[in-house]
């Protein structure tokens, strides 16, 4: 069998061309969009293997699933798509365009004859000149154009409107070629192919701010038509590159000019929420600008574009803010009560401690100045609730807790707490401890906590404050030993381990009585001691304490019970500190925009010209045979509504009615 | 059918042009809206930029046109205008002289005016029930008018809303087409009007009750949003919201939506008449539906409105994200799914226009692209998080 190369072009492009293809790619793309909209996009890949496993780990990397949009498989549909709109455009521009420009005067009597809307007159000799002049000058009235032709034996006037509505099919497609073109042009496909080339490589290690970058994963400006880079730059700062992430690792673009940052600040309403995020930089350019700087401002939704290079302004962050730190131990040594450390560190940095429990490293990794949080006793009130440090406690084996600290006290009830969260990993919410506050400071109930570590101190506030019965009968040692013991146990474990004791020495029947005696017991110690502790303040405590300090051993007592689970061995309080921001730079520069720009407009004209106006065609046929007028009037119209085409048909039937003086011989 | 007498004279069948047929009624109403939007604009032209004022000369022409092509949109725009401007009146400068106010509190206050038109939306979903059940004139012209009366107390509410929220203060103020709340009243005023629209011209009234349904529907998922979520709350414009693209990019888009809606109710009652008359032939549902041509052409024209609305509006989405993030397309969920609505109705035109298709099979589409659509327009919002994350529930 011989198969020509021509029948076998000539098939592809059928089949290239065929509207099946076209809609089922249309599908294709639908079906592949909605999974990148169900899976999270560009995650760092340790989250996905957490969400799916090892196994699916791996295959969803291989069908590109983590990048939907500029996977192989993805951008050859889209080629695909172009490529069969391509070869449609190709084969029907031709005819289209010869079918906008002719009027189809040479149109025989039968075809008109088997056109939907077509009628027939027979009538006695009349001027058929008139009846031409009547018949034009109607159509022009129905903004037709029309040419007619004189065939010696016959007449044929042939009549179009709207011919133009075929454009609007050629402009749209033509349209979504260039969309499509100019989002290819602008997608990451030039980063693939150099990296594919062998000419640059991802870097996938995690560097500090400023440290070399190897050449391999750097790009000259120029290297790529187009880019979408970002950078965090600290106020005061200069940078000539920005970062381009690609494949879960990043590379360098170098700019041929310099940014630096001035200021960064960020703009707040009365309610507290983010208004507006403003940078003031300053470009830097010895080659265009001379010693001359350009200093801008930018925002969100107001970039600054120089030498067709964009600036957004993107996001911010810290910049390394300076703190000053405390350190209030919760469990103190034999000689001390408390023993706070003062420390100093910047965000971005980190603090090493060397302990008995071994060393510990505070990475401080957020500072913040507003927290806006809703109000707890109702979902819509916003309340500021300070500056708040975020770091990470990290000791010898890596294991890390997360921690949230608010500078201010917090309002809760009247009363003030200094509020720590803590949770192990991103995941969770915050666990949070309320630290009562006094005088401004939590140094009473950490003093309070410490010295409850303190066995042999707890021992002589409790020799020196005997209660009545106690004195009187050799009870003395055991109570003793008991309220250490308890004491012992809730600083351990809070009430919980209390009752679990009781529950382990206790047969089932008293469980009930000694629990709530030992729950006595416990309190009593502990106001003893707290009283103790108000002594040595200089508080007069003799006549009792008042309501205040009543609701703080509360508060004291339930946030003695959290202690436990807080996972730090100090509180970390937040004295002062000297904010330097960051300010999150897009720089982008793009090459497919003009191709987009293009495509947008011929999109929206093609759609309002194909859907908004008409197509129609109009012929008269007119001959004199054996004395009598044969007239012929037909039309066809390519709207897919053919009402309103009928109802202007039958307006021309009823005119030329009039003219002949007859009725149609023969209608369809 | 048209049919025209022999003793007309020829001179009457040529058609006048658009322009020719204009009225001195239409030279008033340009005038009117003329002086209108110059009157607005030299009230508010220091709140406006320059892009704002053209966006303003551009409403203004198509509120014009608008009139010119569909009178019944006169009455219905002037009332707007007259209501709104007695709040604007009532509440002065002032936010705090108003408190008492009796006219404000109970009609004109954007809370009360959003009740007003719930009342309407529901007293015309139960006319419209009984004119489907019991044809009679008066259900008939007392749906309509409340279906109307609802849409201006509505659209009354979101321009009375949109001065509220200057009176908060002059930075927090700003269009109400911001979070969910505010454009889901957008959504159900754009479905009751484009419906009035083609009931008004096709007379295809019994549809009224399928579409009504619907909006009633939407109206309890607001009552929902709004009590039980207390959504109401005019909130200030997160920075990236801060353009005026806003001012075209939301209401293009809901035209879209609330287009698509109506094509799968008028695909609803196609399957009904269709189903009927294999079934039940010369039954009830024949005697009260338009006829399948009539309901096929305006399922027909409503995609096409929708799908040119769409593509403008998601067009102006990604000149505005080229501005706001950088790049105009980012393969966010929303405008992922956008393309995703944009694709099928795409599909849904090419088998009709290319392939012919038409009856029960493309009505079913119409019908079942309406989740796509509102998946777009809520599930988004519900179920994926990303860039528009404005109005999440």
């Amino acid at each position: 069998m011989v198969v020509s190369w021509r029948s076998i072009i000539w098939v592809l492009l059928e089949v290239l061309s065929s509207m099946n293809l076209a809609i089922i790619l249309l599908v294709i793309i639908a079906i592949a969009s909605v999974i990148g909209t169900v899976l999270q996009q560009n995650q760092p890949y340790p989250n996905y293997v957490r969400k799916l496993g090892p196994f699916w780990f791996e295959v969803f990397r291989c069908l590109g699933l983590y990048d939907v949009y500029s996977s192989i498989w993805f951008i050859c549909i889209l080629a695909f798509l172009v490529i069969s709109i391509s070869v449609c455009l190709y084969r029907q521009v031709p005819v289209l365009l010869l079918d906008m420009v002719k009027f189809h005067t040479k149109i025989q009597i039968e075809s008109l004859l088997n056109l939907q809307q077509s009628t027939e007159w027979l009538s006695i000799d009349r001027n058929t000149k008139q009846i031409l002049a009547k018949v034009t000058g109607t159509l022009i009235s129905h903004n037709y154009s029309w040419r007619s032709q004189d065939y010696g034996t016959h007449q044929v006037v042939a009549a179009v409107k709207g011919r133009y509505n075929r454009l609007g099919y050629l402009l749209t497609h033509i349209a979504v070629v260039l969309i499509i073109i100019g989002g290819l042009l602008d997608s990451d496909f030039w980063l693939k192919l150099k990296e594919w080339q062998g000419q640059i490589a991802v870097e996938r290690r995690y560097l500090p701010f400023l440290s070399p970058i190897p050449q391999i994963s750097k790009l000259q400006p120029g290297a790529i038509p187009t880019f979408r880079g970002n950078v965090m730059l600290p106020e005061g700062n200069t940078t000539n590159f920005v970062f381009l992430s690609l494949h879960n690792g990043f590379l360098v673009q170098e700019l041929p000019f310099s940014i630096e940052l001035k200021d960064f600040k960020v703009e707040y309403y009365e309610t507290g929420q983010p208004k507006a995020f403003i940078s003031q930089i300053r470009i830097l350019d010895q080659e265009h600008l001379g010693i001359q700087p350009l200093d801008a401002i930018i925002q969100v939704n107001r970039p600054l574009v120089y030498r067709g290079y964009s600036i957004y302004q993107s996001n911010f962050g810290d910049g390394g803010s300076k703190l000053k730190l405390r350190a209030w131990p919760f469990y103190s040594d034999r000689n001390k009560w408390l023993h706070p450390l003062d420390l100093q560190g910047s965000v971005g940095n980190e603090i090493k401690l060397s302990g008995e429990s071994g060393d510990l490293t505070i990475e401080l990794e957020d500072l913040r100045l507003f927290n806006l949080l809703p109000e707890l006793d109702s979902e819509r009130k916003f309340h500021n609730f300070g500056p708040s440090l975020s770091f990470k406690l990290r000791n010898e084996v890596g294991k890390a807790w997360e921690y949230l600290n608010y500078m201010v006290p917090v309002q809760l009830e009247g009363r003030s707490f200094y509020v720590s969260g803590v949770r192990t990993s991103m995941e969770e919410p915050f666990r949070y401890i309320y630290i009562p506050s006094a005088n401004n400071s939590p140094e009473r109930f950490l003093k309070f906590n410490a010295c409850l570590h303190n066995l042999d101190w707890v021992r002589t506030v409790l020799k020196q404050n005997k209660t009545a019965i106690e004195n009187s009968s050799g009870l003395q040692r055991d109570f003793e030993f008991i309220r250490l013991n308890l004491i012992k146990l809730f600083m351990e474990g809070g009430f919980p381990a209390v009752s679990a004791r009781a529950k382990a020495v206790v047969p089932a029947d008293q469980l009930y009585k000694v629990t709530s005696l030992y729950f006595n017991l416990l309190e009593d110690t502990l106001a003893k001691i707290f009283i103790e502790i108000l002594r040595e303040e200089g508080m007069k405590v003799d006549e009792g304490v008042g309501e205040n300090e009543e609701v703080f051993l509360k508060d004291a007592i339930f946030a003695l019970t959290t202690v436990p689970n807080y996972g730090a061995p100090f509180y970390l309080q937040l004295q002062s500190f000297q904010q330097i921001e960051s300010s999150g730079l897009q720089v982008t520069y793009s090459t497919g925009t003009s191709f987009i720009h293009i495509g947008f407009f011929l999109l929206v004209t093609g759609i309002f010209i194909m859907f908004y106006t008409s197509y129609r065609r109009i012929w008269i046929w007119l001959a004199v045979e054996n004395f009598a007028v044969r007239l012929v009037l037909a039309g066809r119209t390519g709207d897919r509504c053919q009402s309103d085409f009928i109802n202007e048909f039958l307006l021309f039937r009823e005119i030329l009615n009039d003219l002949l003086g007859t009725v149609p011989k023969k209608e369809s | 059918m048209m049919s025209i007498s022999n003793s007309m004279p020829i001179k009457q069948w040529e058609k006048r042009s658009f322009w020719q047929k204009l009225t001195v009624f239409d030279a008033i109403w340009g005038l009117i809206v003329t002086v209108g939007s110059g009157y607005i604009y030299m009230s508010y032209r220091i709140y406006m930029d320059s892009y704002e004022v053209a966006i303003q000369i551009l409403a203004t022409l198509t509120l014009i046109i608008w009139g010119f092509y569909w009178k019944s949109v006169r009455p219905f725009i002037l009332a707007v205008a007259t209501l709104a401007m007695v709040a604007l009146w009532r509440y002065g400068i002032d936010s705090e002289l108003h408190k008492g106010d009796l006219l404000l509190r109970y009609f004109l206050e954007s809370q009360a005016a959003f009740m007003w038109m719930s009342i309407f939306y529901i007293g015309a979903t139960f006319f419209y029930l009984c004119d489907f059940l019991r044809k009679s004139e008066i259900f008939w012209r007392t749906a309509t008018s409340l279906l109307w009366i609802a849409t201006v107390s509505g659209l009354t509410g979101l321009l009375v809303r949109w001065r509220e929220s200057y009176l908060l203060g002059d930075d927090i103020g700003h269009i109400p087409v911001s979070n969910l709340y505010e454009v889901f009243i957008l959504f159900i005023l754009i479905t009751g009007l484009l419906y009035l629209f083609y009931e008004n011209r096709y007379r295809a009234r019994a549809v009224g009750v399928f579409v009504t349904l619907v909006i009633s529907g939407f109206v309890v998922f607001l009552m929902w949003y709004t009590f039980h979520r207390q959504a109401y709350h005019i909130q200030p414009l997160m920075p990236a919201l801060q353009s005026y693209w806003m001012k075209v990019h939301v209401p293009a888009n809901f035209i879209g939506y609330g287009a698509f809606t109506l094509a799968s109710m008028f695909g609803i009652a196609f399957l009904i008449r269709s189903g009927a008359e294999i079934h039940f032939p010369n039954g009830f549902i024949e005697r009260v539906l338009p006829p399948l041509e009539l309901l096929d052409n305006i399922m027909y024209r409503a995609i096409v409105l929708g799908f040119s609305a769409f593509t403008v509006a998601t067009i102006l989405g990604a000149l505005w994200a080229a501005e706001a993030w950088g790049g105009y397309w980012s393969w966010d969920p929303k405008e992922t799914w956008a393309l995703i609505v944009w694709l099928n109705y795409a599909a849904w035109l090419h088998l009709r226009l290319t392939k012919g298709w038409n009856g029960a099979p493309m009505a079913w589409w119409a019908v079942i692209s309406i989740f796509i659509t509102m998946f777009a327009f809520l599930g988004v919002n519900i179920f994926l998080s990303g860039l528009h994350s404005y109005g999440s529930l």
